[in-house]
């Protein structure tokens, strides 16, 4: 039997709405708001049941419009590492700092796309990334956090 | 009403606010132009920029990007029949066919001038229907609201959802889990924190727009092989023609922008529906008015098939203004970012905003109506120049939209979990589209889920827990047979109706 990719996402959406059902039971309200028409728990429990009755009626009813995907026309490889590239940027963002890290991600990032036209890759990293920089660290008195300007005496 | 419009106008015409309209109609031109991202992603790009800004300040802003997004959405329909925002595919069925005959400089200014009679109807529209509707909604209740909020999340769900309801009514659910995780408003229970301190004041409305559209959408893009802008080389985009109109095309306008006006004004105010709807709607209906001979023009670049659409989906965005202003319920995804960035600025929508912050309430509908002006005289000459923004390789735009992103969400909070989650996510945002879970029903739950608690809090106390609040008032009754109505009609619609 063919399950289709929408019905495993209902399926899986059907686990995460038990799952979140399970854990607004377990929220610790107040004594003396425990019987209370409403309470801080009240609301996501509702959410919980209409998670599961909505996944549940998609999984269990016939399929009127299939979504067609090709799966074989997508293209994992550079949306993978493009991904990759923003979870090291997030990694490097604080401890490098916002320069040297975002320069570095835009840089990465043109070439996984298949850039190679150098000039631009340059210009569209470094000096525009100085120049947004200034425009929100000295002109609109933003804060950056950035201890690799500060380290090479750049940044105060 | 005339001491608020000039408080509107002293207001939108101070010398920043003229600024920040020309920006906001410049950016959203561009942005709404690139395939793929609408006015949803501009207002989302915008909303970090807007922090330091005094509300009405950003509100305009954020307006004239909605504009220009919509006008720069016409631009790539009809030069590289790439729709930027769905709302102008319709323009694409006659615009496209009109640039092929050598007419693109004639198209892109029948759909400016449209535009512009459009949303200028509509705003006048909007000055006299806001006020009085504003005073009409105060006699609005709890359950009401509580009654509104799940008919606007059951409207969206239904016009978004392209035939699949009962996944935009998952999108539904997913943004009503994620508007609940932190505090308990009233109380300040954590919910669903796990003891991790990033979470106890809940998740950012920037980061859910910015991941579930900007980020999202800027993956989409790299994702999918069948890239539209590879049909970019169809047209010459530096040998546009001319813009002059002769007699016969203005005339031909004239007929058909009143009544496309009044259509997607009365569709926009409905929640839900939005410029989508309108521009196919008024698209037919001027297919109907219209004589034999010019019936045959349709989708062969018909004057009138281009500037109905074009008149009635800028018409239906300030008709959608309404409900967002008079109610505080936004009608469509747009307005529910919108309702975001106001929150934001701490300011609550609804009939009182008339009253307790007239400057924002009249200023914002003014500025409207400068930014169909500024649309007109500023782009449409430019539109030559700025067309060549169509030709910018992917490679360059979205490593761009991807810092822009991370940027804007790394300014909020300076940590990096905030980042993490935000990749976390856009990539499942990016597998739900791929399957044909719309994003605007979540975006729109998330916005309204703190409010749509409250309101059920607040009925359920008053009516000591029974449900009966939803069939007490006439007004609520009604409000719940038009959802049954929308459900059924999505049922009926699924299950039993063949084509």
């Amino acid at each position: 039997m063919k399950i289709s990719p929408s019905k495993i996402i209902s399926l899986l959406f059907f686990i995460f709405s038990g799952f979140y059902l399970y854990t607004a039971h377990q929220i610790h309200v107040f004594t003396f708001d425990e019987n209370a028409a409403f309470n801080a728990k009240t609301f996501p429990i509702y959410l919980g049941y209409a998670g599961l009755i909505f996944s549940a009626l998609y999984v269990v009813l016939p399929e009127t419009r299939p979504s067609n995907v090709d799966l074989t026309v997508l293209d994992y490889k550079k949306t993978i590492t493009l991904v990759i590239l923003m979870i090291l940027y997030g990694l490097t963002i604080l401890r490098v700092g916002y320069f040297l890290s975002t320069s570095i991600f835009l840089v990465l990032s043109y070439i996984v796309l298949g850039e190679r036209k150098w000039l631009w890759i340059f210009l569209l990293s470094f000096p525009f990334v100085a120049m947004f920089m200034y425009l929100l660290h000295g002109l609109l008195n933003i804060y950056l956090r950035d201890p690799f300007l500060q380290y090479i005496g750049v940044m105060g | 009403m005339i001491e608020g419009i000039l408080i509107g106008l002293e207001t939108a015409f101070s010398l920043k606010n003229l600024m920040m309209v020309m920006i906001g109609c410049f950016a959203g031109t561009i942005i709404g132009m690139l395939p793929g991202l609408g006015p949803m992603t501009a207002i989302a790009l915008m909303i970090p920029i807007t922090y330091g800004f005094e509300p009405s300040t950003g509100l305009i802003l954020m307006a004239g990007v909605y504009y220009g997004a919509v006008f720069g959405g016409s631009t790539s329909s009809i030069l590289i029949n790439a729709p930027g925002i769905p709302g102008t595919v319709a323009t694409s069925f006659d615009g496209y066919p009109m640039a092929q005959q050598g007419k693109a400089g004639k198209a892109l200014a029948i759909a400016a001038y449209s535009s512009f009679a459009g949303g200028t109807i509509a705003a006048i529209f909007l000055l006299i229907a806001a006020p009085s509707l504003s005073k009409v909604s105060l006699a609005f209740r709890s359950p009401d609201y509580f009654g509104l909020m799940i008919l606007g999340l059951t409207a969206v769900s239904a016009f978004s959802a392209k035939g699949h309801f009962l996944k935009a009514m998952m999108m539904v659910v997913l943004g009503l889990m994620l508007a609940s995780v932190g505090q308990d408003t009233l109380s300040d229970i954590p919910r669903f924190t796990f003891q991790n301190m990033n979470l106890s004041d809940g998740i950012s409305f920037v980061l859910v727009v910015m991941a579930t559209f900007a980020m999202s959408e800027a993956l989409t893009i790299i994702f999918k092989a069948n890239d539209p802008t590879r049909v970019a080389k169809q047209i010459s985009l530096s040998q546009l023609g001319s813009i002059k109109l002769d007699k016969n095309e203005t005339k031909k306008m004239v007929t058909t922008i009143p009544r496309s006006s009044v259509l997607g004004f009365i569709i926009g105010v409905l929640p839900g529906a939005g410029s989508t709807i309108a521009s196919f709607l008024a698209y037919g209906m001027e297919r109907n008015f219209v004589n034999d001979e010019e019936k045959q023009k349709f989708g062969k670049g018909s004057v009138n098939g281009l500037a109905a659409p074009e008149t009635a989906n800028n018409a239906a965005c300030s008709g959608s203004f309404v409900p967002l202003l008079t109610l505080g319920i936004p009608g469509s995804g747009t307005t529910a970012v919108m309702l975001g960035a106001l929150l934001g600025f701490g300011i609550q929508p609804g009939p009182r905003l008339y009253q307790t912050n007239p400057e924002i309430f009249w200023s914002v509908i003014m500025s409207m109506y400068i930014g169909m002006v500024i649309l007109l005289i500023l782009n449409l000459p430019l539109i030559p120049y700025i067309a060549r923004v169509l030709a910018t390789p992917r490679s360059f735009l979205i490593p761009l939209i991807l810092f822009f992103s991370v940027t804007g969400i790394y300014l909020m909070s300076f940590n990096n979990f905030d980042i993490y989650m935000m990749i976390g996510i856009a990539v499942v945002a990016t597998v739900l589209r791929l399957y044909d879970f719309p994003m605007p029903p979540l975006i729109l739950a998330f916005v309204l889920g703190g409010l749509m608690e409250e309101n059920l809090r607040r009925s359920l106390l008053i009516s000591d827990g029974s449900w009966s609040f939803l069939w007490d008032r006439p007004l609520t009754i009604v409000i719940m047979l038009t959802i049954f109505f929308i459900v059924g009609w999505q049922i009926y619609k699924s299950f039993f109706k063949k084509n």
